[in-house]
């Protein structure tokens, strides 16, 4: 079962010549055939590209000195281009589009020697919390077929924990990688906007938008990262921070470090067994020589709000660019004008969850709204990263639930926005503030409101800007005390 | 609230074609959708910045350098619309 190895075990069994790239990616092809019929993580599987990117990553480690990378089996989100491999954002609209480029990532993912297994499922256009929204169909949970995988990045998370892959890519703009990552049992990290180019990822909401990995183990997701993070010159909000060596932090002692526990991200809400995980890993870390002190950011009830001004308004600007001609197929039946043209390509093209957030966009940017609501949410916005500032001259991190609930079932929040909004109260501040954040295994729910079945729980572990190293310290301390990431669904 | 006139004159504006039963299912989720962000206004933000970039970039420049990206076959492959000399050809825009 080669494809239950972590991504590091992968890579160390290339280098001692136990394996090939290509046994490696037939593994994965072989699960994902089994079990991608019933899940619907991957909406398009690239094996003939994949086995030549395997035997290509088999040349380069018989002659030494290839990446650590090379030769590892992934994934990509859908919103990633690809050159020459289809790329839909799950959305009607660009069902058909072959990108002529790659996005900045698959280009220094190709250069270490990627084998790209597929395109994964999401949400359309990154808009959602479950993978409903998408027009190849949703996710399902490998713990529960009948329950959502999470979203935006619903299929890159499925498809980890499900060992489909050694690891994927995904986007988080309010919580798209955490929240699945915590819904599916496998680590996700969010990382400091900007830290990762987005060139090539199609835009949702610009000032949010952040590109990360999932994985295993955090030792996995803090590699994947080291090989995608730094300046692009193709992408102008990536600063010129230095990227350290993420190796450095992992297994350091957590000894002294100071763990904030924001107190209204538990409580009213918040499932209680979700409460009970984040606690007891607090615990484990209380063991390890960490103190752990209550804080407050007092503006986080405000987070959603924010978030569904500034995001649409954002986005609606985005998707203009969807209109048929620039983007976009052809409408069914022949228009008779250029604004008729406009409207059936888009009402075609798009799925219910865009028109919302579209029209949602443009009503707060439409002239006499844009003080009172886009505004607005942008001073609040400035308050919300105040809070995180405050909160971090007192403590090093702060540890969370991820998502107020294990995952829900297919159907259950679809029709109704704003409940399928505020499963995101918690990961959406964060985002709110740019800095990083990680969803690590924590626990499972008891199974007893779920017919038996036991769901994944995930901690949200926030750090300062540009602070993934210390994430990566921090969750993998956890990791050397608790099995949870080693949990495996029976699928 | 939002009325099923008002919902069909923002539909135009972002050029989304709705249909009078989508624009009645849309006025009420949206009408929801506002109502919760109106707790925006019990924040006083008076002398508050706002925010619109995260990291305090400001006035990113670089050199205005011709760089080869993709050829012009491989773009102009990209759309299902008739090309002629080298142009995409699309409904006129004047005269409707």
């Amino acid at each position: 079962m080669l494809n239950t190895l972590t991504l590091t075990e992968a890579s160390q069994g290339l280098r001692d010549k136990k394996f090939s790239s290509v046994e490696l990616t037939k593994a994965c092809l072989d699960q994902i055939k089994k079990h991608n019929e019933a899940m619907n993580a991957f909406v398009l599987v690239t094996e003939d590209l994949a086995l030549k990117q395997a035997e290509a990553a088999d040349a380069v480690l018989a002659k030494g000195g290839a990446h650590v990378l090379a030769g590892i089996p992934m994934g990509l989100k859908d919103i990633f281009n690809t050159k020459g491999v289809r790329t839909t954002c799950c959305s009607k609209i660009i069902r058909d589009f072959v990108p002529p480029y790659n996005a900045t990532v698959v280009d220094k993912l190709s250069d270490a020697g990627m084998v790209l297994l597929g395109k994964l499922n999401m949400d359309e256009f990154a808009c959602g919390g479950s993978t409903e929204h998408s027009c190849f169909g949703v996710t399902k949970n490998p713990w529960d077929l009948e329950r959502v995988a999470g979203g935006s990045s619903g299929g890159s998370a499925a498809a980890v924990a499900a060992d489909m892959a050694y690891y994927t890519l995904g986007t988080d703009t309010g919580g798209s990688i955490r929240q699945p990552a915590s819904l599916s049992g496998c680590v996700g990290l969010k990382v400091t906007y900007g830290r990762v180019s987005r060139s090539g990822v199609t835009a949702m909401a610009s000032s949010w938008d952040t590109i990360g990995p999932f994985g295993k183990t955090v030792q996995d997701t803090a590699t994947v990262l080291q090989a995608i993070a730094g300046h692009d010159g193709r992408d102008a909000t990536t600063p010129m921070v230095d990227v350290p060596d993420y190796s450095k932090s992992l297994g350091q002692s957590v000894q002294g470090l100071k763990i904030g526990v924001p107190k209204e991200y538990f409580g009213e809400g918040t499932d209680p067994e979700v409460e009970k995980a984040v606690r007891d890993a607090l615990k484990e870390y209380e063991k390890m020589g960490a103190t752990i002190h209550e804080v407050s950011l007092p503006y986080t009830k405000y987070a959603i709000a924010v978030y569904y001004v500034a995001m649409p308004a954002e986005l609606s600007a985005n998707l203009a660019r969807f209109d048929g001609i620039r983007f976009g197929s052809k409408p069914s039946t022949e228009a008779d004008s250029l604004l008729d043209y406009y409207l059936k390509v888009r009402s075609e093209g798009f799925g219910d969850e865009i028109k919302r957030r579209i029209m949602i966009g443009t009503y707060v940017l439409s002239a006499g709204y844009y003080d009172a609501y886009y505004r607005k949410a942008q001073k609040v916005r400035t308050l919300i990263i105040q809070d995180f500032e405050n909160a971090f001259k007192n403590v090093d991190v702060m540890i969370t639930p991820v998502s107020p609930f294990p995952a829900f079932k297919i159907g259950e929040k679809k029709d109704d926005p704003l409940a399928m909004y505020l499963a995101d109260a918690l990961t959406i501040p964060v985002s709110c503030a740019g800095v990083p954040a990680m969803s690590v295994p924590c626990g499972f729910s008891s199974g007893t409101a779920t017919g038996g079945k036991k769901l994944p729980i995930g901690m949200q572990i926030i750090g300062p800007q540009f602070s993934e190293d210390l994430l990566f310290k921090v969750g993998s301390a956890y990791e050397q005390v608790t099995e949870w990431h080693k949990m495996k669904p029976t699928l | 609230m939002l009325s099923i006139e008002q919902i069909k004159h923002i539909a135009k504006l972002a050029r989304l074609g709705v249909s009078d039963v989508e624009a009645e299912k849309f006025s009420q989720q949206l009408s929801s959708i506002l109502g919760y962000v109106e707790l925006l206004n019990e924040v006083d933000v008076k002398d508050v910045l706002p925010t619109s970039q995260v990291t305090g970039l400001q006035n990113v420049m670089r050199e205005d350098t011709v760089k080869p990206f993709c050829t012009k076959e491989e773009l102009l492959g990209c759309t299902e619309l008739p090309v002629q000399l080298d142009q995409i050809k699309v409904k006129p825009v004047m005269n409707q």
